[in-house]
């Protein structure tokens, strides 16, 4: 965040554009694409503030348990020092009332401000955002080198029917945040954001909000609709994750695998060592284990994925939900990866790496860079068909698959035999595959694992061999892109097949970059 | 060794040989000074001393040998469509760059290098793991090269 407080020598003062004099939700989200500044819902300073206000109030009725109690049970108590009584006996009622109002006056003016302060504007080129009272932020970004766009809906927001849209860019916390906006104008507005940023050039069919219902209706309405809007070009999921899957995903995950060994340790300890202050120990961290699983369940839950014509969009949550929409292009690796537990049940889990990193989470309380929690090969190929839209030619997609569960001896270049002592499981299976569209790197014969970069998002490429490659003629081939969870190295090839790998990855690289269009991801589609 | 690995038909451009100065003095300097010190305290009577001196005299006649090979073994190439750049002796490694992923390019100057001339060069890209750093270039070279790159990168441009 930059503080900026001179930096308005280009942007009048909040006020003076009024363009809407009505707060949002305007019905038509083509206003708010019009390039002036425009405000956020009235309630986004009490959902901001909100969980502080609670935690006051949570405080204030601590404090004031006992008296209540006995307020309702009309018991008779002597409450000597508490400072309800202190204020009673001393006649300062007057005075605490007055501190009380002024401090809510005080409270009510400062959201007020920090609203009026608050505004956006959405150009051709550019989403910028100012905000704040004594510092003020500036922050700008432009629509061509969009991430992805989040919109993020935490429970209480949902209740005032407000929802927060993120847009990601490049960068550690590089997004741009309009918090709060209205719930229903949040999706449209995306889409227009979306294609504004795509280069198309055919407009949007502005889409009428429904007013005619009741605002309990709508409320209610909106808590129960599907995580995806209505007017996307396939709404329905392609993968659907039942509560069984979820549920045993978790249950058979590695931090199991800690807590049963964890349960046997203790056990040794109580039964053989007669020591049972072990137990004082094992109750809050089962506590802990309980709220963990618990919170990846609901994160988890209500999962979707769907393609649109901007991109891919990924939704979950059950309270609080949020929901990305991940535009062509922005996808820089893939990586689909069986933990061992999870290979009787034939379930895979897809990751990617992306330029921007939120710090908003993901489903199963990751960070957002998972993209599938759980999923069997059928799930897994079409979340494939979706994220790389330029090989979804059936053969190549097919061939992956066969790819994935592959005991070696096919189309990718594997290690050699005279790797078997560095590669004990997977020597078979360690390979590589390249296509014109994307990098294919296979490891693993227990963890199986199988990396996909797209040619296009291949930042450089790297060849190494150490003393111990050399004695066996061996090398390996390091695939770099932008920072995450996945690391496209790959070791223990053939010393000629991996120099012939590195020198076709820096061929295909070059060759793909220069046809890639992604940054405008529809920009063909106007001159057309 | 045969079994090195070599790029076919890669011709490298060199580091100047000033660097394998700056690298012998930045290598050797902390060794020679144990060596000597330990030598007065052999001489005031400190008998065990002789092992460690042995000991940094040997880390400093190994490093002669090594340090000029390993200062030979940077090499780069401005390829039509990218950058390559090879190091290491025992621990090779070999990096190809796009022109069009380059952020940015850094020059740095030490004032050992700045005493020689030499500059260092390093070149960004979105990936931390590209690693590109050509150390002791003559810094008008560096400059020029410097240049050259980010001319090379703007006619190349590219998204992330």
């Amino acid at each position: 965040m930059t503080d900026e407080s001179t930096d308005f020598t280009t942007a009048s003062p909040a006020g003076r554009h009024r363009q809407d004099t009505e707060p949002l939700p305007s019905p038509v989200v083509a206003t708010l694409t019009d390039g002036d500044w425009h405000r956020m819902h009235p309630a986004s300073p009490l959902l901001k503030g909100g969980i502080a206000l609670i935690a006051i109030l949570g405080v204030v009725i601590a404090n004031l348990r006992e008296r209540l109690i006995d307020i309702f049970l009309a018991g008779e108590a002597n409450h000597n020092g508490d400072p309800v009584d202190y204020i009673f006996s001393h006649g300062y009622i007057g005075y605490v009332l007055g501190g009380l109002a002024l401090f809510l006056i005080i409270l009510i003016l400062g959201f007020y401000i920090s609203w009026r302060m608050h505004s956006f504007r959405i150009t051709e080129e550019v989403v910028e955002v100012r905000s704040g009272i004594l510092f003020r932020t500036n922050r700008k970004a432009r629509l061509d080198r969009i991430q992805g766009i989040n919109i993020v809906r935490p429970f209480f927001a949902r209740l005032f029917g407000a929802a927060k849209l993120e847009v990601n860019q490049a960068g550690q916390d590089a997004n741009v945040q309009l918090s709060y906006l209205a719930s229903s104008a949040a999706d449209e507005l995306r889409r227009e954001i979306l294609r504004l940023a795509s280069g198309t050039r055919t407009a949007a069919q502005p889409r009428s909000v429904d007013l005619e219902q009741g605002l309990i209706d709508r409320r209610v309405r909106e808590l129960l609709a599907p995580e995806l809007d209505p007017d996307a070009a396939s709404p329905q999921s392609v993968v659907k994750i039942h509560l069984g899957r979820l549920v045993g995903s978790i249950v058979l995950s590695g931090s199991t695998i800690f807590l049963l060994l964890a349960i046997a340790a203790s056990l040794v300890g109580i039964v053989g060592f007669q020591e049972w202050s072990v137990l004082f120990g094992a109750v809050p961290a089962i506590l802990g284990f309980a709220s963990y699983y618990l919170n990846r369940l609901t994160r988890s839950l209500r999962y979707s994925i769907a393609g649109t014509p901007d991109g891919v969009r990924v939704g979950f949550g059950l309270l609080s939900t949020s929901n990305e929409t991940l535009p062509p292009g922005r996808i820089h690796s893939i990586q689909i990866t069986q933990p061992l537990l999870w290979r009787a049940a034939d379930w895979w889990e897809i990751k990617v790496n992306r330029a921007s990193h939120s710090s908003t989470q993901g489903a199963a309380g990751a960070a957002n860079t998972t993209i599938l929690p759980v999923g069997d090969l059928d799930d897994v190929m079409r979340v494939l068909a979706l994220l790389l839209p330029q090989m979804s030619a059936a053969e190549e997609l097919t061939g992956l698959r066969e790819a994935l569960v592959a005991k070696g001896g096919d189309e990718f270049t594997n290690s050699p035999r005279r790797a078997f002592w560095l590669r004990w499981f997977s020597w078979r299976r360690n390979g590589f595959l390249t296509t014109t569209q994307a990098i294919v790197i296979r490891k693993g014969a227990i963890f199986r694992e199988l990396v996909i970069v797209p040619a296009p998002r291949v930042q450089s490429v790297s060849l190494s061999q150490g003393p111990l490659y050399r004695a066996c003629r061996l090398a390996s081939v390091h695939v770099h892109t932008v920072a995450g969870p996945i690391t496209a190295r790959i070791g223990a090839l053939d010393a000629d097949a991996a120099m012939s790998f590195f020198r076709t990855v820096a061929d295909v690289t070059v060759q793909s970059s220069i046809s890639d269009t992604s940054h405008r991801w529809r920009s063909s589609e106007a001159q057309a | 060794m045969t079994n090195r690995l070599e790029v076919p038909d890669a011709t490298w451009r060199r580091v100047s040989s000033q660097f394998i100065v700056a690298e012998l003095i930045t290598g050797l300097g902390f060794w020679l000074i144990v060596a000597l010190a330990t030598i007065v305290l052999h001489v005031i009577g400190f008998a065990w001393a002789w092992w460690v001196t042995a000991l940094a005299v040997t880390i400093v006649l190994v490093e002669a040998i090594i340090i000029p090979r390993q200062v030979r073994s940077y090499g780069y190439q401005l390829r039509a469509d990218d950058l390559l750049f090879r190091r290491g002796i025992m621990f090779l490694r070999v990096v190809a760059v796009p022109y069009g992923r380059m952020q940015l390019v850094d020059i740095n100057r030490g004032p050992l290098s700045r005493a020689l001339g030499l500059s260092e060069l390093k070149f960004v890209t979105a990936a931390a793991s590209t690693g590109v750093v050509i150390p002791g270039l003559n810094a008008p070279d560096a400059e020029q090269l410097r240049d050259h790159l980010v001319a090379l990168a703007e006619s190349r441009r590219a998204g992330l």
